[in-house]
């Protein structure tokens, strides 16, 4: 297998099988946090360090723990337990450092244990046998790609906050993916920069 | 509270999708054929099972502070069963949902429904929750993979049976196939939902 260049596994993560629009991982967060930049803004920051960190650590934990022992069946548990550990760490220190944000994420920051695109990526790097530096890379450009939907979705629904929609569509969850639909037409059509193997 | 309520509840009120809203990821993401969305509801209909029994058998010996980390230890090892199963038994369908099987770990769904049901009631109702809900998700996929797949490919054919062939009079659109087909799927039906939902209130009910 011909090694993969970093530069794609880059443009990959964040444009070409972009988390929220391609691969329908993290949904949760992405309509639920999405009203407002400034939430949006300070869940993306949380998930990418918690991205970069669980692809770091998980990747040592399946190397040098669970594939020596011969105990790879058991990586889903190993890795939703790093990930659980990891996001308690990043509540202690954005509560501690940064109680406003910390209000304003509210409940969504301990779900970002059970926000798919952290252990997707996770799980996806262990699929591809990606190496420790395409490992990382995968986890910032996974976090990034995330980064870039959520930032537009939640302009996208503060600037049109004016705008009249019907009743039943509302501005809730329905509202959202009427947005996300055209947001990922656009995003399908990244699909010709990396010629599929 | 009686037992068949609690199951048809698990359907229509408070049915994951359209009226508790959870679980979205593999909705959208697995639902491209009926096939897969009927193997991705079976897959979360036994971890559902599995953990609310096993969460609600267990709920007055957690201690409430570590009650999150146990429920997901309970739901992992579900999960590694199903993931297990599904690769020895159904390899072509285990490739085909790929990720979303080990991901059913953070279905919003089988926690959501570990915290607000099975650590409340006694195992006999948590049983009946797990299957209401485990069904109405079926319900959703099946739904949602119906359309997908008859726009898309213009076939309809789950496990090999022919149930719909429009191939001969229209010509599918890859589009519905692709992800932004998924997102507009769910955004129409969920309109529709609202649209009764209102309609419901307006007239008093």
């Amino acid at each position: 297998m011909v090694e993969k260049a970093l530069f794609t596994i880059m443009l990959e993560g964040v444009f070409v099988k972009n988390f929220l629009l391609i691969q329908f991982l993290g949904l949760c967060s992405f309509v639920g946090v999405t009203k407002d930049v400034k939430s949006a803004t300070g869940m993306s920051g949380a998930v990418v360090f918690v991205l970069a960190m669980s692809a770091t650590v998980s990747f040592a934990l399946f190397n040098f723990v669970l594939v020596p022992l011969k105990l790879e069946f058991l990586r889903t548990i190993a890795f939703i337990v790093v990930i659980a550990a990891l996001v308690q760490l990043v509540e202690f220190i954005v509560r501690k450092h940064v109680p406003a944000l910390y209000r304003s994420l509210g409940i969504y920051l301990p779900l970002i244990t059970t926000n798919c695109a952290v252990l997707g990526a996770v799980l996806l790097n262990v699929m591809n046998d990606y190496n420790f530096v395409q490992s990382v890379t995968f986890g910032v450009a996974a976090g990034l790609g995330y980064t870039v939907a959520m930032l537009m979705m939640a302009g996208i629904r503060e600037r049109s906050n004016i705008v009249n929609v019907p009743k039943a569509v509302g501005r809730g969850v329905t509202y959202a993916f009427f947005v996300a639909t055209i947001m990922s037409m656009s995003f399908v059509n990244f699909f010709g920069v990396i010629p599929l193997e | 509270m009686n037992p068949l309520s609690e199951f048809i509840r698990g359907i229509t009120k408070d049915n994951p999708t359209f009226g508790l809203v959870l679980g979205l990821c593999p909705t959208l993401a697995v639902t491209t054929s009926v096939e897969n969305g009927i193997g991705m509801a079976l897959g979360t209909l036994f971890v559902l099972v599995g953990s609310n029994v096993m969460v609600s058998a267990i709920r007055n010996h957690i201690p409430g502070a570590v009650r999150l980390p146990i429920e997901i230890i309970v739901i992992a090892t579900f999960v590694t069963i199903v993931d297990m199963v599904m690769e020895a038994f159904t390899p072509a369908l285990y490739e085909s949902l790929g990720v979303f099987i080990p991901l059913i770990v953070v279905n919003c769904i089988v926690i959501g429904r570990a915290e607000a049901y099975a650590l409340k009631n006694g195992v006999f109702y948590s049983t009946i929750d797990a299957f209401g809900e485990g069904t109405g998700f079926l319900l959703v996929l099946v739904l949602i993979g119906g359309i997908r797949e008859f726009f898309g490919t213009g076939i309809i054919d789950p496990f090999g049976i022919t149930v719909i062939n429009a191939s001969a009079v229209m010509n599918p659109a890859m589009f519905m196939i692709l992800s932004p087909g998924a997102f507009l799927t769910i955004s129409v039906l969920m309109t529709f939902v609202n649209y009764r939902k209102q309609q419901k209130a307006a007239k008093g009910g």
